[in-house]
């Protein structure tokens, strides 16, 4: 969980967050028009579960794979990327 | 009739397209295009067909440039057939391009290539339910192997002769593709759920294992390192030879047939044509055998999936310096020749990314400017000091295309992101990679021939005018351009004999070591060191070199960027670049060391 300047914790967190290994949930995609219509070409829609397969060294880029596609994403263009928290909420 | 295929990168579109008109396609120009477009002709049913090969795009709706360029096609060429070829194994995705071609109301038929991956990853289509919700005919082929072909030509003939009316380009395009953005996922999800089942879990286990070894924080560099090597090692170790013996044949030729025949001529006309005409066509041939042993390397390196791991091992560092991984693996192969290496720059859709690669590539010290370096440190240094100038000429090879890029990186931003798609590993076939090599050579020698064969002509003109001069000697034109040019060179320890062989080396580096023969009129190689020896100090030979080391590489390299980048400024950058960096740098070492009190 991420809290924003004013405090309050926001749900999402940016696809650098994960860990290798881990999977999640798109919750939203931003960027540029050509980043987000890229993304989506590659799959990368909202509701689709991404997993990250690996990161390379010295922050350089993720290893995703969705669905049947895996990729290569840098970390400026994953920050625009977010998903939902890894563990869901008990209560609302 | 004209059809026109569509699809995604990595969908094996070329390899379907060179299958099913055979390897013989033309590059032609298309006005309004920046970009050459392959045309081939099918026969369907004993009518000749035209099909056109267009560039790999992901979303028709999207904003790069070879998407906008499919997009200017379809709006401005009239098509009786829309040829959509997607990869099986990723339908999941890739079945959204095949909505949006739906959308665009043209004739159109989607072939679902790589049937044998999709199998073999257990995805199964159901492709009579595809074709009847897309209203479009749907086959299942494999591109690679050949599968398929027939069914395929019998549907295009069929969806051919269904086609009534002239053949019609794509109106309102981009009204038509806004109109059906908002619920395309809805209908992609719903499609999908009714035609397809996908398999719980990827099962390709081969790439997971692979990828676990060649992308291992530990063991991926040195293992990429390895696989450069060794490519490098195979490509020069066959090439350089092969180079060699094709010289032979044409020297063979040219003093066994040519010079007989040419008997009667004289000696300027003679001269003109053989070392002139010939001589430059030569020149063009030799870097033909070493063009397709880098393109063979090049498709297994790219086919097997393995170009883009490199890609991603490379990435951290190549991306603050304005590239990407894959213009480090090509500037790496530029060490062995620029040339291939400029060619492969294709590879990188982005225009800004491929122009700085462009720009980089030519401070690959190359095997050419080698040889040259090997003669001079052994005829002025001793074989210990030999070592540390080879050793710092790589350096600064290095250091100048680095700051190359950096210089430059703000003029030619890549402006599409880098999401590149790690592909499961595959096997390529001999026929893609023979028909791949085949393909550059014949591009190479169309539009670079002419070019370089000028060049050469022209050098030989400035050695040989005016009339009754010795060749290169002070009289001739380079010879007095070397003296007009001492204010210039003077200050970096280059003397009007070095200047006529910096001539020579514009053509090649090759010819460096033969023009300095000529200049000094020693033709024994030996006697040449020893009269170099004489004739400089070791400052300026080092000066010499690395100004060869960093000026223009040579005439084939400067025909490839200009017909690679198709812009006379990017091309002009390149030499004027070089030049100014080359100047700069021996100039610093040349007054540097006097400063020293070295010379």
């Amino acid at each position: 969980m991420q809290e924003d300047l004013l405090g309050h914790q926001s749900d999402t967190s940016p696809l650098s967050a994960l860990r290798p290994g881990e999977s999640a949930t798109i919750e939203s995609l931003g960027g540029d028009l050509g980043l987000m219509r890229r993304l989506k070409a590659l799959g990368l829609g909202q509701g689709q579960r991404i997993h990250l397969l690996r990161r390379a060294w010295m922050a350089g880029p993720l290893h995703v794979r969705v669905g049947m596609t895996e990729l290569m994403l840098r970390r400026v263009d994953a920050n625009h990327i977010r998903i939902a928290p890894r563990t869901t909420p008990q209560a609302a | 009739m004209t059809m026109a295929l569509v699809g995604m990168p990595n969908s094996g579109k070329s390899t379907f397209f060179n299958g099913i008109t055979g390897s013989h396609s033309p590059i032609g120009n298309w006005p309004g295009l920046t970009v050459d477009l392959h045309q081939g002709n099918v026969q369907l049913q004993g009518q000749n067909v035209q099909l056109i090969d267009l560039p790999g795009i992901y979303d028709l709706h999207g904003l790069s440039e070879d998407e906008a360029i499919v997009r200017r096609f379809l709006e401005s060429t009239p098509l009786d057939l829309l040829v959509l070829i997607l990869n099986a194994s990723q339908i999941d995705r890739q079945l959204r391009l095949a909505l949006q071609v739906q959308q665009l109301g043209l004739p159109a038929l989607v072939l679902l290539n790589m049937g044998d991956e999709a199998k073999r990853f257990g995805v199964r289509i159901n492709t009579e339910a595809l074709s009847q919700r897309l209203s479009l005919p749907v086959l299942l082929i494999s591109a690679k192997y050949g599968d398929g072909f027939h069914a395929a030509e019998q549907a295009m003939a069929a969806a051919l002769a269904q086609q009534a009316g002239p053949p019609r380009r794509a109106e309102g395009l981009e009204e038509r593709l806004g109109a059906g953005e908002a619920d395309l996922e809805a209908r992609l999800a719903e499609l999908l759920n009714a035609c397809v089942q996908l398999p719980e879990r990827l099962r390709d286990q081969r790439t997971r294992r692979l990828d676990q070894l060649l992308l291992h924080p530990l063991l991926g560099l040195p293992l990429f390192f390895l696989v450069m090597f060794l490519m490098f090692q195979a490509i020069y170790a066959l090439g350089v030879p092969l180079q060699g013996l094709l010289a032979q044949l044409l020297d063979g030729f040219g003093s066994a047939v040519l010079t007989p025949l040419l008997a009667w001529a004289p000696a300027f006309v003679r001269g003109f044509l053989l070392e002139g005409l010939y001589q430059g066509i030569g020149t063009v041939a030799a870097f033909l055998p070493v063009i397709f042993l880098f393109f063979l390397a090049m498709a297994v390196v790219e086919d097997s999936g393995y170009l883009s791991r490199a890609a991603f091992l490379m990435d951290a560092l190549m991306e603050r310096l304005g590239l990407d991984g894959r213009s480090f693996v090509l500037s790496l192969m530029g060490f062995g020749c620029n040339v291939p290496a400029i060619l492969g720059t294709r590879v990188m859709r982005s225009k800004g990314l491929r122009i700085l690669t462009m720009l980089v590539i030519p401070f690959s010290l190359c095997s050419a400017r080698l040889n040259v370096f090997l003669f001079m440190t052994a005829a002025l240094f001793a074989p210990k000091q030999g070592a540390a100038v080879l050793f710092s000429l790589y350096l600064i090879s290095f250091l100048a295309a680095i700051l190359t890029a950096l210089i430059f990186k703000g003029q030619f931003p890549s402006r599409e992101p880098l999401v590149l798609e790690l592909p499961p590993y595959r096997f390529p076939t001999p026929k893609q990679m023979f028909g791949r090599s085949w393909g550059e050579v014949r591009h190479f020698w169309f539009w670079s021939r002419k070019f370089i064969i000028f060049g050469v002509v022209a050098v030989w003109l400035l050695n040989n005018l005016p009339f009754g001069v010795a060749p290169a000697s002070e009289q001739s034109l380079s010879g007095l351009l070397g003296a007009a040019l001492q204010p210039l060179l003077q200050p970096i320890g280059i003397n009007p004999k070095l200047t006529v062989a910096l001539v020579f080396g514009f053509i090649a580096k090759e010819i460096v070591l033969g023009g300095l023969a000529v200049i000094y009129n020693q033709a024994d190689s030996v006697q040449l060191g020893h009269a170099l020896a004489r004739d400089i100090s070791w400052t300026q030979a080092y000066s010499f070199m690395l100004f060869t080391l960093l000026y223009t590489p040579c005439l084939s390299t400067v025909a490839v960027i200009r017909s690679e980048s198709k812009r006379w400024g990017v091309t002009l950058l390149s030499v004027f670049w070089s030049l100014l960096l080359a100047w700069l740098v021996a100039f610093i070492f040349f007054q540097g060391s006097r400063l020293m009190g070295w010379a």
